[in-house]
């Protein structure tokens, strides 16, 4: 136990000095990966702000409520008190004359809508329910269109699912944007390593002959392939945090046009451990499979 | 210790390098493998370390048949011997002691004892003085004497050596082959390939003599 974590130790002290010795070599191999790292995970930081975004906007999600023309005020009074008894969330009564006078006063329409010879606009209600998800919306809609008199219910969700089939689009990219992304780190990894291995050819030579596993010649380069890797994650996260900064001004002037108050969120400290975590992981898997590949010819 | 049955080694190409060879050593001998350049010394020097596999006959070693051995246990046979080379094959990119401390790395001996271990075989073989030069620093005889350090720190039962004095000058023979002398009295069983007259006949305790790939006496 006490020969196995030493054996660690040294490894783990090995690679670090390995990493010190060349500073500019490492340097560059470190924004490579930490490249690699950076494009998917500000990616998937993009789709998920948007995501967001949208289900923010997605709260003043409405159903409207149109009373038959020749409905009078006694019906749209018991629907209101229907809504009153259960509310489903918040909700106005929107009269006709309202209706038309709003009509009116707008630009294009106004006056088409003054040439009229009479109101051809129902009373409406207008409900925000609390439960904003498409199913439990549909339902309320369907029930609210039993109701007497009631001669129309209008529910705006189809953009919602749109649009939450262009999120799942975008987050299918992302992945796929990470797994390539992964693979290059991967094969990056198993090229400096390759080198590395080149350069230690005498080491690895002697070492087999008077008795190292090839677990202990791969030990080293391990931990050399997973720390560079660590590092590249933490670069990663160091690179998309100046993006997010240099990003924000624009987007918050962005969001003041549209009276929106959304700002970039993440990535949080738990994102950066994750990118630590993978670019380790994929150092790794790129240090383990670049030594055992040069340790197959047999000595 | 060793015992190699009717042991057969040809290169592809043709090459017949061993034919038939059979012996026996015991623990605790000291035998040197002689004969004239291209005799298969090396060979079966290479063939008993299992760093080349024979392709006739059978090697035990420690009791472990090498044809039998799966590759993942190599190296724990390869602990037990005590290899020095024919080019000694030192790294160049380390001084003396860190040389000798390799061996230990790899068992994964702790620093401060290793250190003690690589430091009292630097001293068995009359280098502790040199133990911060580089090898590149080192004349030959030191260089070997190094190799030699190197394959003793793990205290193993078996010292095996290819041609240890092949470019030297007599003296610096003649401290090498002592040093060889000293690690047979404890007990180490020594095995030594060479084409040296001088060793012959003057400490050993047995000889085996190659031609041509077979033995001879």
């Amino acid at each position: 136990m006490n020969a196995w974590l030493n054996q660690h130790l040294l490894a783990a002290r090995d690679a670090a000095r390995r990493l010190i010795a060349s500073p500019l070599g490492t340097l560059l191999s470190l924004c490579v990966i930490a490249i690699a790292l950076t494009l998917p995970a500000a990616g998937w930081l993009l789709v998920d702000n948007v995501q967001r975004t949208a289900r923010s906007a997605a709260g003043i999600q409405q159903i409207s409520v149109f009373m038959a023309l020749d409905a009078d005020r006694k019906a749209a009074e018991e629907i209101a008190s229907r809504l009153k008894a259960n509310p489903p969330g918040d909700w106005r009564f929107v009269p006709r004359e309202e209706a038309l006078k709003r009509l009116q006063g707008g630009s294009r329409m106004g006056d088409l809508a003054a040439g009229l010879p009479r109101n051809p606009l129902p009373d409406a209600f207008v409900v925000e329910p609390t439960d904003t998800s498409p199913a439990a919306m549909e339902r309320l809609a369907k029930s609210i269109a039993d109701w007497p008199r009631v001669a129309h219910v209008q529910l705006d969700t189809d953009w919602v699912r749109r649009f939450d089939a262009f999120v799942r689009i975008g987050k299918l990219f992302v992945s796929l944007l990470a797994g390539i992304f992964g693979a290059a780190l991967v094969l990056a990894t198993f090229n400096t390593i390759r080198l590395q291995i080149l350069a230690h050819a005498a080491e690895i030579e002697v070492a087999r002959l008077i008795g190292a596993t090839d677990g202990w010649i791969r030990r080293p380069f391990a931990y050399y392939g997973a720390l560079q890797g660590a590092l590249g994650g933490l670069l990663a996260f160091v690179f998309i945090n100046a993006g997010k900064w240099l990003l924000a001004p624009s987007i918050a002037e962005l969001a003041q046009l549209y009276d929106a108050s959304f700002s970039l969120q993440g990535p949080s400290a738990a994102h950066g451990l994750l990118l630590v975590a993978c670019g380790a992981l994929l150092g790794w898997i790129g240090a383990f499979l670049s030594v055992s590949l040069s340790l197959r010819d047999p000595k | 210790m060793i015992t190699c049955s009717a042991v057969g080694k040809r290169y592809p190409g043709g090459l017949t390098a061993l034919d038939g060879v059979s012996c026996d050593i015991a623990a605790g001998e000291m035998v040197f493998i002689t004969g004239h350049s291209g005799a298969g010394k090396s060979t079966l020097v290479k063939l008993i370390a299992a760093i080349e596999r024979p392709t006739a006959g059978s090697i035990v070693v420690n009791g472990q048949n090498l044809a039998a051995l799966r590759g993942s246990a190599l190296p724990y046979l390869r602990r037990n011997l005590g290899l020095v080379f024919q080019d000694q094959k030192l790294l160049f990119d380390r001084n003396a002691l860190e040389n000798v401390l390799l061996p230990l790395a790899i068992i994964g001996t702790p620093m401060r004892e290793a250190t003690r271990r690589a430091q009292a075989a630097l001293d068995k073989v009359g280098l502790l003085e040199r133990a911060k030069a580089n090898p590149i620093a080192l004349s030959g005889g030191e260089q070997q004497r190094l190799a030699i350090a190197r394959a003793v720190v793990n205290r193993p039962a078996i010292l095996i050596a290819d041609e240890p004095t092949a470019n030297l000058d007599a003296e610096s023979a003649a401290r090498i082959l002592d040093i060889f002398h000293a690690f047979h009295q404890v007990g180490v069983t020594v095995l030594v390939a060479t084409h040296d007259p001088q060793w012959s006949g003057r400490a050993a305790t047995r000889e085996l003599r190659l031609a041509h790939g077979s033995l001879v006496a």
